[in-house]
């Protein structure tokens, strides 16, 4: 079966991947690394036509691996190593012939000079290949005996920065210090008090200590929660045409509380995967496994079972293995992978731990009565609370076994009343797709993709073949084999993949910067044994992911200033060693939250169902089936944080969307931070912006006192998180002296910007001077400073 | 054929930007990279594109696609099949059926149902066109070219659209105006580079449209379509918020600016200026959008041509506009008319469909000869996918096997047909286009080899037709 020899020849790669593993910064830098240097250059030019999928391949060669490029092609070898002349490789790529140039000029793909160098190079030092960085067994790398009880981030990354000579940003600055982390841990900016009180601390242990309350609290978990939502693609709709509203926001409070008490990755893994079929699976486990609903569904007449259930199949395994193993397993639909080891075969397998997972193709008639399949009921958190008074009253109400006829009676017709009230409160509830296991559906090899196409082989569930096995009898593999497998001791890619991503929450790009590919097409990560260090934490340590983030963000590498100098810029453009912080603009939630904290409006509270602040009307004209209008909440839903808006895949609030929120239709590991006219747009005319802007005008002139430059400080102080320099509150003041007189001059116009808003303005307000400051206050959170994390 | 240059006034214009946006801003650094894969070029307000030069010698400098959505019938309107006629009530050969995709017919009894209108030749060139399209025949029909043998791959309206605007059916990909947005630029000083229109009808199921039809995808998300809508705002948030006149707004702008590259200054981030650079065009974005659809620079004669004054949301008024947008420079314009599904009463309703949309587009077309437009701009009038020749009680269902689009203009080989469906108008019979092909050859008259346009996203890298699509030569001049 060519399935397990090719699992072996990569077995046998690993084994020099773990000597490669084990040697020092100074060995690594002698010449050039596979990993570092070589794979990607062979991974770009070579592996389409020469690489893991063997109906692609030409010539029948393939590069991938070293039996591969050095078998005996009669009397030629493509790699001879240590002889580059005797390789048909090192001549091919010097070659000026149409017909024999490696790449051929019809790829478009072209190798620079240096690129031929380090093949030559690599070739001449023997050809050696070691197994993919991501993929190789995971040991712990050693610490330097001098290390101590430094930082192990710190230990890894100035080593670097010393053999490279280059002297790492001092400390940042302590307001910038507990808005980074602030942002980092929880999304939220610190209040100006907080950052008072920091600035001001002098115990050796502040940090400590402002470490521990922001991970202790709530919306540490809500922060992580987000991160975690676009992953596994949560949304409050099933994406496909009519992109019907369904109740799924039970699963994100579930995740929110899972990093609240900082549940172990490995129970996080096996609840969603597979919570529904964990013996005596709590509602909790079972609200969980509703991850395995989280695909786009369709209610579409027309669409046919078949074609939908292949849709659900595929798209479970792109985001499945997008979440865990940071992997694209999803490109061998069709074909066996072109980079990676991954085969078609795979793909199916993998998609087949699913299919015992309840489910129809078209939800026929959903859009009408809301039943997507299998449904389970569940409260709202003030609900939960009603129905443990309701049982508790149940509870209390029993009469005492001695007590007389009557007394029975009455108490029996009480605890009736209240069963009703129970039974009315359960009848309320809203019910969510649940995850229901069945016989598991017959799943097949589609043969280049085609669900019409019945002739291809049944599969099994099975994780990759080139990864290591599940174990196990000769029983079916289940969901939470899956889970189990995901985290074993032996799987070398979940812990890398979390903590590769675990990292960039800290530092805004990841140790290796492809967070949605750790892949022959990713990127090798700038500090492999740092990666591997804290991959070993996670999965040695009890998958404590709070631990992992505490121990980065403790770190001296974590605390550095992001502003770059132009020697540092110079030495390194891309920050790839960490002599400096990453500076970037927040995500969109956050972008939301900044706005709303910034102006005193944030509602603070956690979970429940979504909430739709405002927005423009007429957006969802475009939906149908039902045709629906959008209902803004009013009063404190409409200013709860970013994270809790109505995720609708179609149409997302359109303040989101700009800021590069993703639509959730798909696995996101990685948003782009774009910068566009539409983002100044909302920033300057969203009625949710504006009524911030007055929100934060009218606290100002409440608390600030009268001098215009005080008034602009307090500000400026909410709005940037730093006291403000003499010469930026004076743009401020000025600008609110200059809107007080045209606003002075027009009454009216300033009536209308201070009513913007789902609420009203101050009672009593001096109109024109709230106007002024409303636009002074405008002109605050359209700041760029605001909304970065420097 | 030598590439067209840029304009003279173009580039005076674009100096005059960069000069006035200096003195406002203090400097606007051209330096600033995108933090996204593939992305790598020098991002200023107004995109210059990553094909520079050209690939090929471009045709076309500009795309209206005038999207027919829902799935417009090929046989009561480009494809006309006398056969199914004399077939019209007996059943549907079963060699054409067996074994074939169907959507809501699934299970049933196959019918054939002949065309619902008369088809008559138009123009010199004699094409056949449906007469429920009398201003197209007796306005354009020497002017555009009929593709009577696209196919496509999805037969659900979403996947179909999607695959139409993507190439792909799985969604995340960028639409094809983000694509030429990116690889062309933008010729608008203070436009978005990829506009989408939405109108609505009176005769058919409006099925949905999801803004994932104009998503940038894993492209930046500045290349995403912006949508001008008929109600409300033309864009959204465009408007300046009640009581802020343009003076007021300015001085806020203004203060933002000058705290925002002080600051710039301070901390080294050249962030900053490109930041700075989109606060000014989204400035003069709020100042040109009324000025867009202000119609009121337009001459009588236009009104009585497009048979609209504008402003009432019809698909003529946004063909108007796309004439508008189209002369300021705007790369790729996108109008839906999302009202062709006709499962029932095919006969009324595509009668009154295509009445809405008759007249529109072929004043569009008309109007942009007339302006010598319309050899720069190629306009595709078309679909995601056709109709069975099957009846569905009075009405037909979905079908990908075959469908009829038209093009016109910049490099288009006018007054001809091109492909050939079988007797009964099932399957493509002859010069099958696959909707890569569409894709291709769009690219191509825009002046892009479609496998050079590529960026990197999940590994790979990716082109709007994937790996397929061969240009269709016997449609270009």
């Amino acid at each position: 079966m060519p399935h397990s020899v090719r699992a072996a020849s990569v077995y046998v790669t690993l084994g020099g991947g773990l000597l490669a593993a084990s040697l020092s910064l100074a060995a690594r830098a002698a010449g050039p690394s596979f990993d570092r240097d070589v794979r990607p250059i062979l991974a770009e030019h070579c592996f389409a036509c020469h690489g893991p999928d063997p109906a692609a391949r030409e010539a029948g060669l393939r590069l991938d691996v070293r039996e591969g490029a050095t078998a005996d092609r009669g009397g030629t070898r493509a790699v001879a190593p240590g002889n580059v002349g005797a390789s048909e490789l090192a001549t091919r790529i010097r070659s000026t012939d149409p017909d024999v140039i490696m790449p051929p000029p019809d790829t478009n793909k072209r190798l620079t000079d240096a690129q031929r160098m380090t093949l030559e190079r690599w070739i001449a030092a023997g050809a050696e290949y070691e197994g993919h960085w991501a993929y190789r067994p995971l040991r712990r790398p050693e610490l330097p005996a001098t290390a101590g009880q430094a930082n192990p981030v710190d230990v890894f990354v100035d080593a670097l920065l010393a053999e490279r000579g280059i002297a790492p940003a001092p400390e940042a600055d302590r307001a910038t210090l507990i808005r980074r982390l602030s942002f980092d841990l929880t999304g939220l900016p610190p209040e100006p008090a907080e950052v008072d009180a920091f600035v001001r601390e002098t115990a050796p242990d502040a940090y400590d200590r402002l470490l521990d309350r922001l991970l202790a609290g709530p919306h540490h978990a809500e922060r992580l929660a987000a991160w975690w939502l676009d992953l596994v693609r949560y949304a409050d709709s099933v994406g496909y045409h009519g992109d019907q509203e369904i109740t799924m926001w039970p699963y994100r409070d579930w995740v929110i509380e899972a990093f609240a008490s900082n549940m172990p990755f490995d129970r996080f893994t096996r609840e969603q995967l597979a919570g529904d079929i964990l013996p005596d699976a709590t509602g909790d486990q079972r609200v969980a496994a509703a991850y395995n609903r989280l695909n786009m569904m369709s209610a579409e007449g027309g669409g046919q079972d078949k074609e939908y259930h292949a849709k659900y199949a595929a798209d479970r395994v792109r985001a499945t293995a997008g979440a865990w193993l940071g992997s694209t397993l999803g490109c061998a639909e069709c074909h066996d992978h072109k980079y990676d080891p991954f085969t078609t075969r795979d793909f199916y397998a993998f998609a087949a731990f699913f299919a015992d997972v309840a489910e129809r193709g078209i939800y026929h008639g959903a859009n009408s009565n809301g039943i997507w399949g299998e449904m389970m009921r569940v409260p709202t958190p003030a609900q939960f609370l009603r129905l443990r008074e309701l049982e508790e009253r149940l509870a209390a109400v029993a009469a005492p076994a001695d007590a007389g006829p009557e007394a029975q009676e009455a108490a029996a017709q009480a605890r009736a009343a209240v069963q009703a009230e129970i039974d009315a409160v359960d009848r309320s509830l809203a019910a969510m797709p649940a995850t229901v296991s069945r016989p598991p559906r017959t799943v097949r090899v589609l043969p280049r993709g085609n669900w019409m196409d019945e002739s291809g082989e049944v599969v099994s569930p099975a994780p990759p073949g080139f990864l290591p096995g599940i174990g196990g009898g000769q029983s079916r593999s289940s969901r939470l084999d899956l889970a189990s497998w995901m985290t074993s001791a032996e799987n070398p890619l979940v812990p890398r993949v979390l903590a590769n991503r675990l990292w960039a929450l800290a530092f805004g790009q990841g140790l290796s910067r492809r967070l949605d590919d750790h892949g022959s097409q990713g990127e090798p990560p700038s500090h492999p044994e740092l990666l591997d260090w804290l991959a070993c934490d996670l999965r040695d340590g009890g998958w404590d992911v709070r631990r992992v983030l505490r121990t980065v963000v403790s770190s001296r590498a974590y605390r550095r200033s992001s502003v770059p100098t132009p020697a540092r810029r110079e030495a390194d453009p891309d920050n790839r060693l960490l002599a400096r912080q990453d500076r970037h603009r927040l995500e969109a939630e956050y972008v939301r939250d900044v706005a709303l904290a910034a102006s005193g409006l944030l509602v603070r509270a956690v979970g429940g169902p979504s909430v739709k602040p405002f927005q423009p009307q007429g957006y969802w004209d475009y939906l149908n089936f039902p045709q629906r209008t959008y209902q803004a909440d009013t009063g404190p839903a409409a200013y709860r944080r970013g994270l809790y808006v109505h995720w609708q895949r179609q149409y997302l609030h359109p303040a989101m969307l700009v800021f590069d929120a993703p639509s959730r239709e798909e696995c996101t590991a990685r948003r782009p931070r774009s910068n566009t006219p539409l983002q100044a747009l909302v920033l300057l005319n969203d009625p949710q912006f504006v009524e911030a802007a007055r929100a934060l005008a009218a606290m100002t002139i409440a608390e600030a006192g009268h001098d215009p430059l005080d008034r602009a400080r307090f500000m400026l102080q909410r709005g940037i998180g730093r006291v403000p320099l003499a010469a930026e509150a004076a743009v401020i003041a000025d600008l609110a002296t200059r809107q007080r007189e045209s606003f002075a001059g027009d009454p009216a116009a300033a009536g209308a910007l201070v009513a913007v808003g789902a609420s009203p303005p101050p009672p009593g307000a001096d109109v024109v001077e709230l106007a002024a400051w409303t636009a002074a206050a405008r002109a605050v959170f359209n700041l760029g400073e605001a909304y970065t994390r420097n | 054929m030598t590439p067209l240059p840029r304009s003279v006034t173009e580039q005076l214009a674009r100096r005059a930007f960069l000069s006035r946006a200096a003195g406002g801003l203090g400097g606007l650094a051209a330096g600033s990279l995108l933090a996204s894969p593939g992305a790598h070029a020098a991002e200023t307000a107004r995109w210059q594109g990553v094909v520079r030069p050209w690939h090929v010698p471009p045709r076309a400098r500009r795309v209206i696609w005038l999207y027919m959505a829902g799935g417009m019938t090929h046989l009561d309107t480009f494809d006309h099949k006398p056969r199914l006629v004399s077939m019209d009530g007996q059943p549907m050969p079963e060699s054409f059926t067996n074994g074939q995709q169907i959507a809501q017919l699934q299970g049933q009894q196959l019918r054939c149902l002949a065309p619902q209108h008369p088809f008559a030749r138009a123009g010199q060139s004699g094409q056949e066109i449906s007469t429920i399209f009398p201003e197209i025949s007796a306005r354009i029909a020497d002017r555009i070219a009929i593709v009577r043998s696209l196919h496509t791959a999805a037969i659900n309206h979403d996947p179909a659209h999607t695959f139409m605007n993507t190439g792909s059916m799985i969604s995340g990909r960028p639409a094809a105006g983000s694509w030429l947005w990116y690889g062309l630029g933008n010729d608008a000083e203070d436009l978005p580079g990829f506009v989408v229109m939405v109108s609505t009808g009176k005769f058919g199921q409006s099925q949905p449209i999801a803004s994932r039809q104009w998503h940038s995808g894993f492209l930046p998300s500045r290349f995403q379509g912006v949508e001008f809508r008929s109600k409300g705002d033309p864009v959204l948030y465009v408007n300046n918020p009640p009581g802020v006149s343009g003076v007021g707004q300015r001085q806020v702008v203004d203060a933002v600016s000058k705290l925002d590259s002080q600051r710039g200054e301070l901390v080294d981030d050249p962030e900053v200026a490109a930041r700075l650079a989109q606060y000014e065009l989204a400035f003069r974005m709020q100042a040109s959008v009324p000025g867009l659809v202000d119609l009121s620079d337009e001459p009588e004669s236009t009104f009585s041509l497009y048979g609209t004054r504008g402003g009432d949301g019809s698909f003529a008024a946004n063909c108007l506009l796309a004439r508008r947008l189209a002369e300021r420079g705007v790369r790729f314009i996108q109008l839906y008319h999302r009202d062709w599904d006709h499962h029932g009463s095919v006969k009324d309703h595509v009668r009154g469909t295509a009445a809405e949309v008759d007249r529109g587009a072929a004043a569009l077309v008309e109007d942009l000869a007339r302006r010598g437009m319309l050899d720069d701009t190629l306009v595709v009038f078309g679909t995601e996918f056709g109709r069975t020749p099957m009846a569905q009680g009075n009405g037909r269902d979905h079908h990908m096997k075959a469908f009829s689009i038209w093009l016109a203009g910049g490099g288009i080989r006018p007054g001809i047909t091109y492909g050939v469906t079988d007797e009964l108008g099932y399957d493509v019979a002859e010069n099958p286009v696959t909707v890569h092909d569409l894709h291709a050859t769009l690219l191509h008259l825009l002046g892009i080899d479609h496998t050079r346009l590529t960026i990197r996203a999940q590994g790979r890298d990716f082109r709007l037709t994937d790996v397929h699509g061969h240009v269709v030569k016997g449609l270009i001049t």
